[in-house]
């Protein structure tokens, strides 16, 4: 059931080298369409660099990613891919709505698209002060209102729930699912494993290499853990154990 | 790629500007006060005024030009906005260009401004034409722009940026002619000045300063500083990589 008839993103033998050091050991994977992903692991484990190949801004080694069947980073699925960084990418000094103004610009998308992504991230209120004066969650969802200007059927969003407070995460994977229902892809990470089971489908990491390509309910069964910390934890064992 | 995203970005660098007044202050100010210094150091040496002041009115836009450039520009490159812009459809050149028209502006209004207090309250007199001199420092501007946006690869702090001012701009004001006429240095010296914008961007504005005859060389002089300006804007181009390690 999750292997879906074309992936949204497919990676093949992914190897990338930050700094002389290899940083993804040939991942394999594939995304499916309009559900939402969950990527895993600790802090430092590869995450942002694997997201930052999908969106054709990482140097890779080797390997081949392809998103929406184009190779990552064309011109064609620039215009189709919404990434959200983990420190928010946005002009400190402009208002949410100028920065939203600018971006839609640059994308070519409608002016009055601002203004309705502006509700969609609860910002609206807010408009028109500068981000620089905005409280950390609010800064993190003007860079993600940035994102879904342009409408992306795929949306890679680095840690987008660090930091803010449980009423406001429950609001943003609302918007997630949301968006999902509506048949656009989402390819989340978190290293924070209670978001896991928010997931439609996850990919469990460590040091650059997959552990397991599953959804949370195969993840509990197969380690016979209910809470996601622990299934993930149980899981590294068996790696360990194995090896 | 599209005119829409060069406006806008143009538009934003004005927007962002905007929203820092104490630095539009510093930039519109600072020119027209140190012309004003220089009248009253050389107070009652008319001439030396005359001579000096219409390359510095020139001079001016071409060394704040470089150093907002390569601050904005890294600015844009640690905040990680640049990393976003790459990763959506828009052409390098867009932004580029964008950058260029919203600086070209400022500078006319720096020269502008600059021109007006130096010939209107200090008396200065140039052999030429006021506008020809301002004409001159905004296209010195946007080489300094340029030259501050290819630089800026180079820094990766804010630090190293300003650092790249005395770097680049002070051997190139030293050689350029505006302190000791060029063939008045080591053999050398004048050498390396042939091979340096500046000294072409300070021959073009001493000869409208002069009132003499801009002739071919004045115009040899607007070729390089064009041309100058288009490579380093090339070059720019091809440091902002859309792929970084």
């Amino acid at each position: 059931m999750m292997q879906p008839l074309e992936a949204a993103v497919a990676v093949v033998g992914l190897e990338v080298s930050r700094g002389g050091r290899r940083v993804l050991h040939g991942l394999d994977f594939g995304v499916a369409r309009g559900r939402i992903t969950g990527l895993l692991g600790p802090s430092g484990c590869g995450k942002t660099t694997l997201m930052r190949a999908i969106v054709g801004v990482q140097i890779v080694q080797s390997g081949d990613v392809r998103v929406l069947g184009e190779p990552a980073g064309s011109p064609f699925v620039r215009a189709r891919v919404g990434y959200v960084t983990q420190a928010p990418a946005v002009y400190q000094d402009l208002s949410a709505r100028e920065n939203l103004r600018y971006f839609a610009r640059v994308l070519g998308a409608p002016a009055a698209r601002v203004g309705e992504t502006l509700e969609k991230v609860q910002l609206a209120d807010r408009a028109d002060r500068p981000v620089r004066n905005l409280s950390g969650g609010q800064r993190a969802r003007v860079s993600l209102a940035t994102a879904l200007l342009g409408e992306p059927d795929v949306l890679v969003l680095d840690e987008p729930t660090v930091g803010l407070d449980p009423v406001l995460r429950e609001n943003l994977w609302r918007t997630f699912h949301g968006l999902a229902e509506r048949g656009v892809t989402l390819f989340v990470s978190s290293h924070v494993m209670d978001e896991a089971g928010r997931c439609d489908h996850l990919l469990l990491m460590r040091d650059g290499r997959l552990l397991a390509d599953l959804t949370p309910a195969e993840l509990r069964e197969r380690t016979g853990e209910d809470d996601m910390e622990q299934a993930f934890l149980r899981l590294i064992e068996r790696e360990g154990t194995s090896a | 790629m599209t005119a829409a995203a060069t406006a806008a970005t143009a538009l934003r660098v004005l927007t962002q500007l905007r929203r820092d007044p104490r630095t539009v202050a510093l930039l519109l100010l600072v020119p027209a006060l140190l012309v004003t210094l220089l009248r009253f150091v050389f107070d009652g040496q008319q001439e030396t005024f005359d001579r000096l002041g219409g390359p510095l009115i020139g001079l001016f836009p071409f060394i704040t030009m470089f150093l907002v450039t390569s601050i904005t520009m890294l600015r844009e490159r640690t905040g990680g906005t640049l990393e976003r812009l790459m990763s959506m459809p828009v052409g390098k050149l867009d932004l580029l260009t964008g950058y260029g028209i919203a600086f070209a502006t400022v500078a006319a209004a720096q020269a502008g401004l600059t021109a007006a207090v130096a010939f209107l309250l200090l008396g200065l007199d140039v052999g030429g034409s006021p506008a020809a001199v301002v004409t001159l420092a905004i296209g010195n501007a946007v080489l300094g722009m340029s030259l501050g946006l290819f630089v800026s690869v180079f820094a990766s702090s804010e630090f190293q940026a300003v650092q790249f001012m005395p770097t680049f701009v002070f051997p190139q004001l030293l050689l350029c002619g505006l302190f000791v006429a060029r063939d008045q240095m080591a053999g050398a010296l004048e050498a390396i000045s042939d091979a340096l914008p500046l000294t072409y961007a300070f021959d073009a504005l001493d000869r409208v300063a002069s009132g003499g005859d801009f002739g071919g060389r004045g115009w040899l002089d607007v070729a390089v500083i064009v041309g100058v300006t288009l490579l380093a804007l090339g070059l720019g181009a091809l440091t902002l990589r859309r792929r970084t390690p």
